[in-house]
C-alpha cells in the first residue's frame, strides 16, 4: 500500500471510532443533569476554537493575513443578518480579493 | 438547505487539493466517505503533499478529530437501537450537524443532527469527486479565499449558541485557550484543550 492509502484507510477508521464513542458505548442513556450543564457549554466552546485556529492558525504559528479581513468581513454581514452562505462567500470575496492585490 | 451548498464547495475544494498534491483520483473520494471531516483531511493532505510520512498525517489528522469523542458524548443519548444501528448513524455526526442541532442547555434535536447529516454527507463526498474529477477548471482554493469560508462557517453557526452569558464566556474562554496553545502545541490539541472552558458551567451550577 502505498503511503497516500495507508493514511486513507487509518485515518477513516480512527474517525469511525470517535464519531461512534459516545452513542455505541453510552447509547440511549440520558447523561447525569451535572454533565449536561457542561456539554451545553461545548458547542460555543469548541465551534469558537474552530474559529480562531482557522482564522488565525498556520501550523504552530499565530499569523494575521487576509483571512482575518475575511472572517471580520462575514462577521458584519451576520450582524446584519445575513444569511450564512451570503456570509461565507463575503469571507471568501474579501480574502481573494485581498490576496490578488 | 445554505449549508449543504457550502459542504459542497469545501468538498469541491478538498477534491482539488487533494487532486493537486497527487492523492489520485480514488484515495480523496474514499476519505471524504470514510473520515467525513473537512478540516483533518485538509490537514492529512497537505501534509502528504509536503512530503511528510503517511504517520504524520495520521497523527495530525487523528488530532484534529479528537474532539469528536467529547461531541459524540455530548449526543450519546438520541441513540437508541442495536450497537450497529448507533454505529452507522453516529457517523452522521459532524461539526456542521451537532452544531446546527445544539438547542442549549446541552439538548440536542434528533432530527435534525440525522437528517443534516444525510443531507450534508453526499454534499461533500460528492463535492469531493467533482473537484477531483473537475480539477484544473477552478485552481487554487487559497486563491479564491476558500480557506477563510470554513472559519466563516463555524462562525455562522457559532453566532446563535452565544444565547447567555456562560455561553458568551465558555467562547471567549475556549478562544483565547486554542489561540494560547497554538504556538506550542500540534494543531488538533488546541481545540480538544478548549473545550475545558466547559468547565465555567461546573463552577457556576
Amino acid at each position: 500500500m502505498t503511503r497516500v492509502w495507508i493514511a486513507v484507510v487509518i485515518i477513516g477508521a480512527a474517525t469511525v471510532a470517535l464519531k461512534a464513542a459516545g452513542p455505541v458505548l453510552l447509547g440511549g442513556r440520558e447523561l447525569p443533569a451535572r454533565v449536561r450543564a457542561l456539554v451545553g457549554l461545548l458547542a460555543p466552546a469548541l465551534l469558537a476554537a474552530l474559529v480562531v485556529t482557522q482564522t488565525l492558525a498556520s501550523d504552530r504559528h499565530v499569523v494575521v493575513d487576509a483571512r482575518l479581513a475575511g472572517v471580520a468581513a462575514a462577521a458584519a454581514t451576520l450582524r446584519l443578518r445575513a444569511p450564512i452562505l451570503v456570509a461565507v462567500a463575503v469571507a471568501a470575496a474579501v480574502t481573494a480579493a485581498i490576496r490578488a492585490l | 438547505m445554505p449549508i449543504g451548498i457550502a459542504v459542497l464547495l469545501f468538498g469541491v475544494s478538498f477534491g482539488l487539493l487533494a487532486r493537486s498534491v497527487g492523492m489520485g483520483r480514488v484515495a480523496p473520494i474514499v476519505m471524504s466517505a470514510t473520515t467525513f471531516a473537512g478540516s483533518a483531511q485538509f490537514a492529512a493532505a497537505s501534509i502528504l503533499h509536503a512530503g511528510g510520512t503517511a504517520a504524520a498525517a495520521i497523527l495530525a489528522a487523528v488530532l484534529l478529530n479528537v474532539r469528536y469523542a467529547p461531541i459524540s458524548i455530548s449526543v450519546a443519548d438520541l441513540f437508541g437501537g442495536a450497537a450497529p444501528k448507533r454505529l452507522v448513524q453516529s457517523q452522521l455526526i459532524v461539526d456542521e450537524s451537532w452544531a446546527l442541532a445544539a438547542r442549549g442547555g446541552g439538548r440536542f434535536d434528533r432530527d435534525l443532527l440525522l437528517g443534516a447529516g444525510l443531507l450534508l454527507y453526499p454534499c461533500w463526498v460528492g463535492g469531493t469527486a467533482l473537484g477531483v474529477l473537475g480539477g484544473g477548471l477552478l485552481g487554487d482554493p487559497a486563491r479564491l479565499g476558500l480557506d477563510a469560508a470554513f472559519p466563516a462557517l463555524f462562525l455562522a453557526l457559532l453566532v446563535p449558541q452565544l444565547a447567555g452569558r456562560h455561553a458568551l464566556a465558555a467562547a471567549v474562554a475556549a478562544a483565547a485557550i486554542a489561540l494560547a496553545l497554538v504556538p506550542v502545541a500540534p494543531p488538533g490539541i488546541p481545540i480538544v484543550a478548549s473545550s475545558a472552558a466547559c468547565l465555567i458551567g461546573w463552577r457556576r451550577r
